[in-house]
């Protein structure tokens, strides 16, 4: 129950002059993913069932791995604003929804640099 | 959280089934939601029997024979009855729609009309649409000048800036988009919903008006704007074949646009 009048709740607290940039990267990941995921795709479906020095040879050729790098990098990203978006649409309550944003960002950053330092350490063959 | 179940005190029952009309031919049966905020009761269901042969062929002239033949109680707003004013929106089989411009022949089976959905209802089919009106109040809907707010000499339009409003004008502003956007369900207090949006789009695009740059201001926000996902149930619902999803997609452009 509020006594707010109307118009002063929905000016709230002001317009936040965000979201553009949001709204921007989500597309431009999206369009570089279409390239970078049916490469990933393809290299799976070659390397599938292959030794792992098969997997490790292929891997050295630094194009590849920069490829693979760059796939994360903007597959990351696009799913954590993606998933943000997820949470603010549907969780309501403000320490929860901070909480989730949160382990969003957290759980983006560690899956992104497990899987950069993966392809490294294969790239460089240790 | 977002609540996907009605509260307790919401849910829907089984209501009254009126007498049938004696000596009609053509009956068409319509289950219509009953609210009264007096009576501490359930909403439930009503069923009532209309004779089309003494009832006009659209859904409003259906409801108001059943106001005036069967149950003076049953509550709705309509005005116009010919779809510019824009009053009597409502559920029609579960649809956002006009019940003045949807013909009863275009619903099989029995017709069920519920009040716009989401919205908090005052009574019966009449959903309360003050925030809904708030929010266009707030993207200042009029033409606005820095020069001057009375020019000795009207503002002139090339006839190709006119037919940039074609599309945006003619809303009616009868909330049925905003009413079936899911964005507009979970966050219409923060989130302007389509058929504000097309409204400031409607400002934005007049080459009249010299705020473009502080109406773009004030919609930049992540809820405000960017809580369009283009599910598109907007432009599936507009009584009046406009496309709100569009006109918001044209903000974004401007956006981008004055940052690039």
């Amino acid at each position: 129950m509020t006594m707010r009048s109307p118009l002063s709740r929905v000016r709230g607290l002001g317009s936040a002059h965000s979201g553009t940039e949001h709204f921007l990267t989500q597309r431009m990941t999206a369009i570089a993913n279409v390239p970078l995921v049916l490469f990933f795709v393809y290299l799976l479906v070659t390397l599938a069932g292959r030794s792992h020095a098969a997997v490790s040879a292929t891997l050295s050729n630094s194009t590849t791995a920069i490829f693979l790098l760059a796939a994360i990098l903007s597959v990351v990203i696009h799913m954590r604003i993606g998933m943000q978006i997820i949470i603010e649409d549907y969780v309501h309550h403000d320490g929860l929804k901070m909480s989730l944003m949160m382990a969003n960002t957290f759980f983006s950053i560690a899956i992104g640099l497990c899987a950069g330092f993966a392809i490294l350490k294969l790239n460089f063959g240790l | 959280m977002v609540q996907l179940t009605l509260p307790k005190n919401s849910k829907v029952g089984v209501g009254k089934i009126w007498p049938r009309p004696k000596d009609a031919k053509r009956v068409t049966e319509f289950h219509i939601y009953r609210w009264n905020p007096d009576d501490g009761q359930n909403p439930r269901m009503d069923t009532y029997f209309v004779d089309r042969d003494e009832c006009g062929p659209m859904v409003l002239d259906a409801i108001i024979w059943i106001k005036n033949r069967i149950d003076p109680t049953l509550t709705f707003r309509r005005s116009c009855r010919e779809g510019i004013c824009g009053s009597c929106s409502m559920n029609i089989a579960g649809l956002n729609t006009l019940a003045c411009t949807k013909a009863i022949d275009d619903v099989k089976g029995a017709v069920k009309i519920y009040p716009l959905p989401h919205m908090e209802v005052v009574k019966d089919l009449v959903p309360d649409l003050s925030v809904f009106y708030a929010q266009h109040a707030f993207i200042e809907p009029w033409l606005q000048n820095k020069v001057s707010a009375t020019p000795e000499k009207e503002w002139n339009q090339s006839h190709e800036d006119r037919e940039k409003l074609d599309g945006l004008y003619e809303c009616i502003l009868c909330a049925c988009c905003s009413a079936s956007c899911p964005s507009y369900w979970w966050n219409g207090d923060r989130y302007l919903g389509p058929a504000v949006l097309l409204q400031a789009y409607r400002w934005l695009s007049d080459s009249r008006d010299e705020a473009t740059g502080e109406r773009l201001d004030q919609i930049e926000d992540p809820f405000r704007l960017y809580r369009c996902h283009t599910i598109l149930n907007c432009a599936n619902t507009c009584p009046k074949g406009l496309n709100p999803a569009k006109a918001i997609a044209e903000i974004k452009k401007m956006m981008i646009a004055r940052q690039l």
